[in-house]
């Protein structure tokens, strides 16, 4: 059976990318063609600015080059331009001849630049600024004449009047309004704009209305008049007033126009087999003219090509930033403020700074920054988020870093480190090497950056540096997408709640099951999400899902710890902390017999065997399991250990018994698994010398109880645990450590420590669930409870029968 | 001359697991299972840094390294591209449920 066939009218970036989304989902499912009426493959056209200004090469800005159309079997016709549409034989006729069938169109055929209706407007020398062509002309013209005017005070307008200042002519912009890129900055921030670009060399004239371009001896473009009389002279005019989405082909056929291509959420027109993606469209009545939409559009309008039927486009909040190196400006969303809005501002006009933060009903709504930029993504960020901003308003102007959240997640200045800055403390990635890799791979997404650099790729802790790297280098291209929406892995589009949710809901108890209902793109998922899977179905159904093996990392397939040489280490479960001569003597005995290299104290107050060869674990956990020892899942996303100090038990400080506390904790938690590793402390009195301030849960005595610390974390990003309660029994702190461990269980991402939870759903929230309301902390911990129920030591699970195969050698049999 | 060895049933290898076959020298094989009820056989040496790919996650027919997430095309020995590297294949066979290694 012959292949439907797709064909693609425009070779822009929202189709190609449509094409690669596609490709990525249901790679065999057409026959594709593409139309280009440009003689080029598909190009980075934000980038053209740059390449003017003498920045970049057009080679540089290749996206995609011949070999990925060849390679992914698509029939390319490039500079041939389509002349009709013939609907009812469903074939697309190119203006020489060509004439390709079709059963699903996609038009990408981008817009024009809009040419002012004035005379003169088609002398040569006058030009839109919209292709590598259009560049070459302005380049050209550069090299021979002096004067340029360019028309048009927007972001393209300024980028190419920069470029062409750069390239060495006089260049003046005519505006016809007040300031410029008046939609994108206010009038402040546009002033101060105009004032750095005249320092470069720039002329402005603004409030000018063009009449007529006149033309010198040789029938070019001489000078440019004005309705107010002035005239200047002008050897290259640009034209750079505005784009208009390109319908005429679209229209000529009969599809629904109005100020562009009209589509619906699935990118359809009013002709079910006709899609249509990018500046042509008009979308809920807008036309984007920025890349970031565009990919969001191609995104959805792939996943329908591949007959997935979900994911709709419901529009783009959009954020610019100009591309003119060395001029810091931002802008996003409501910038302008009005009646029932509030502005927060700041204006130091001598230092060159001005940030204008917009916000209705404690949210943020819109915001412009010029001079210092560097808080432009985290504003977007809580913008698309729609994050209550209430109590951290009071220093929401001064950024990020003031509101006490650098570096964890990685946010940090990333516009204003230097190239040679390390990014990526775990694989060594410099910022430079980010930022080339994103300019000349045409990087968009985080995971790309991840893929091409390695920086984020391991720990993850610097990934929101590299979001704010690939913000500030992208600019307008970039679009965050909302923390909480962000599709689990490449596999799916569905976000951990999303997965989360329908395991519940539609009490899916396998993996498999998961991913086929939930319409994976690969079968059996990957790496990445398999683990998640795994967790999500054995803590929301405890006793039902089946344990997947070969879902989880080696870690916990093998519970041990896998080392850089591929031995494992081995740490014996200590409760509390505590051991007895004996068990130190088979721990002694074990490192022996086993050759064990190395012994260590780890920090959390266990001894630590490294160097084990796999095939040797089970014999080793066999002669520690004689002595009375289990696994202390030092290897797991699990509780890891329950550190104490000696508390009132030996102490002459000790208010209570903290190696008894922390040992019936550890006793009750043995063998829980969790969204990430968890670790608690106990300690007798506030010296805190079990330093439970650091920890998930920590658990302080104090002469009338105890008080309840969570979310801390001594990784990555020191974090301090938050006052959760002060409780006056054990059996109350079991409880409400156990629910908070449960909620966590219950409601973290995988991955997600307890801070990043908490961060994420509001200390509030957690206090409401777990102080406030008792019957459902007793819920919760009865659902804890419930779950460990007859857990087993995993190390005694594996001295023999099936699990055992895991640790066995296979050997050539004789022939 | 190389020939073809049982090394044990296709049963012995979890789905989407792998096991080891050890040898005297030239380093241990990595004979992996998918999804499918496929074979492949490739040097239990990463690339990268040697991890042991046989250790891995593997999804649909790949490999990823336990170490460093290195991904490794099964069927080629190729890394995933953006990644580059190559491990050593060996053939294997599949025959009346039990898996054949040429040596």
């Amino acid at each position: 059976m012959s292949k439907p066939k797709l064909v693609m009218v425009g070779n822009g970036m929202a189709g190609v990318r449509t094409l690669e989304e596609l490709f990525k989902i249901a790679p065999e499912m057409y026959d594709v063609t593409v139309f280009g009426a440009e003689p080029h493959p598909n190009y980075n056209r934000i980038l053209l600015s740059p390449v003017l200004a003498g920045e970049m090469k057009v080679q540089d800005i290749i996206l995609n080059d011949h070999d990925w159309y060849r390679d992914n079997g698509v029939n390319l016709h490039l500079g041939k331009k389509v002349a009709k549409i013939d609907r009812v034989k469903r074939q697309v006729i190119a203006e020489d001849g060509t004439v390709e069938p079709y059963d699903r169109l996609l038009l990408a055929t981008g817009s024009t630049p809009f040419m002012l209706p004035i005379p003169g407007n088609n002398l040569d020398g006058v030009i839109g600024y919209r292709d590598i062509a259009d560049t070459d002309a302005m380049i050209e013209a550069a090299k021979r004449y002096k004067h340029a005017v360019v028309i048009g005070g927007g972001l393209l307008g300024l980028e190419a009047a920069n470029g062409l200042k750069l390239r060495g002519m006089d260049v003046t912009v005519v505006h016809i309004g007040p300031w410029l890129l008046e939609r994108q900055l206010d009038e402040v921030a546009g002033r101060m704009l105009q004032k750095s670009l005249e320092d470069r060399g720039l002329t402005f004239l603004l409030e000018k209305h063009t009449e007529a371009l006149i033309a010198g001896e040789s029938g070019r473009v001489a000078a440019i008049r004005f309705k107010d009389g002035m005239q200047i002279p002008a050897e290259l005019v640009v034209m750079a007033a505005g784009i208009r989405p390109n319908t005429a082909l679209a229209e000529s056929s009969g599809i629904y126009c109005n100020r562009g291509i009209v589509v619906n959420d699935t990118l359809q027109t009013y002709d079910p087999k006709v899609y249509a993606v990018g500046e042509c469209v008009a979308h809920r009545g807008i036309a984007y003219g920025l890349v970031a939409p565009l990919f969001e559009q191609a995104k959805v309008c792939a996943n329908h090509l591949a007959n997935y039927g979900i994911g709709r486009y419901t529009g783009s909040v959009t954020s610019t930033k100009l591309k003119v190196t060395g001029i810091d400006l931002f802008s996003a969303g409501d910038y302008m403020g009005g009646k029932d809005t509030e502005e927060i501002i700041l204006n130091d006009a001598a230092g060159g700074v001005y940030k204008k933060l917009v916000i209705k009903d404690n949210k943020l709504v819109g915001g412009v920054l010029y001079g210092d930029t560097a808080d432009g993504p985290w504003y977007f960020q809580l913008l698309k988020d729609g994050k209550d901003i209430h109590e951290i308003r009071d220093q929401l102007l001064f950024g990020q870093s003031m509101v006490g959240d650098v570096g964890h997640q990685g946010q940090s200045k990333a516009a204003a480190m230097s190239d040679d800055a390390e990014v990526c403390g775990c694989n060594g990635v410099k910022k430079g090497v980010i930022v080339k890799a994103i300019k000349e791979k045409g990087l968009f997404t985080l995971d790309e950056v991840k893929k091409h650099t390695k920086a984020a790729s391991s720990c993850g802790s610097c990934a929101g540096l590299c979001e704010q790297i690939l913000a500030s280098t992208l600019g307008g291209a970039y679009q965050a997408t909302a923390s909480d929406k962000k599709p689990m892995c490449g596999c799916t589009d569905h976000s951990h709640e999303d997965v989360r949710k329908a395991i519940r809901e539609r009490e899916l108890t396998s993996v498999e099951a998961v991913t086929k209902f939930m319409e994976w793109k690969n079968a059996d998922g990957c790496e990445k999400c398999r683990p998640a899977l795994n967790y999500y179905l054995i803590s929301t159904w405890p006793h039902l899902a089946k344990d997947d093996p070969q879902s989880r990392f080696i870690n916990e397939r093998a519970h041990a710890n896998i080392q850089k040489d591929g031995t494992y280490s081995v740490v014996p479960r200590m409760w509390g902390g505590l051991t007895t001569p004996a068990e130190l003597r088979a721990i002694a005995d074990a490192a022996e017999k086993y050759k064990v290299p190395t012994v260590k104290v780890t920090g959390g107050q266990r001894i630590d065997l490294l160097g084990v060869k796999k095939d040797d674990l089970p014999k080793m956990w066999a002669d520690l399991a004689a002595a009375g020892m289990v696994s202390g899942h030092a290897y797991g996303k699990s509780i890891r250990t329950v550190k104490t100090c000696v508390g009132a038990e030996h102490c002459r400080f000790g208010t209570q018994k903290s190696m008894d506390m922390g040992v019936k904790l550890e006793k009750m938690l043995f063998g829980m698994w969790s969204p990430h590793k968890v670790k608690l402390a106990v300690s007798g009195c506030p010296r805190n010398c079990a330093e439970a301030g650091i920890k998930d849960v920590g658990v302080i005595g104090v002469d009338s109880g105890y008080e309840i610390y969570v979310a801390g974390n001594g990784g990555i990003k020191t974090e301090v645990a938050e006052f959760l309660c002060k409780v006056a029994s054990d059996e109350e702190v079991m409880e409400v450590s156990g629910a908070f461990l449960q909620l966590y269980r219950e409601e973290g991402w995988y991955l997600e420590r307890t801070c990043h939870y908490v961060q994420r759903v509001g200390l509030d929230y957690v206090k409401q669930k777990i102080v406030e309301d008792g019957e459902g902390r007793k819920a919760l911990y009865a659902r804890l409870l419930d779950s460990l129920k007859g857990i087993k030591d995993p190390w005694a699970e594996r001295l023999d029968g099936e699990l055992k195969k895991e640790f066995e050698m296979l050997a050539v049999q004789p022939a | 001359m190389s020939e073809f060895r049982k090394i044990c049933a296709l049963a012995d290898i979890p789905r989407l697991g792998a096991r080891v076959v050890q040898q005297a020298s030239g380093g241990d094989i990595a004979v992996f299972r998918t999804a499918e009820d496929e074979v492949f056989a490739l040097h239990d040496k990463c690339p990268h840094k040697g991890g042991p790919l046989s250790q891995g996650i593997v999804h649909g027919k790949r490999v990823t390294c336990p170490l460093h997430g290195m991904n490794i095309q099964l069927d080629s020995g190729d890394a995933v591209a953006p990644d580059v590297g190559h491990c050593n294949r060996f053939e294997v066979k599949l025959e009346a449920g039990d898996v054949y290694l040429k040596v």
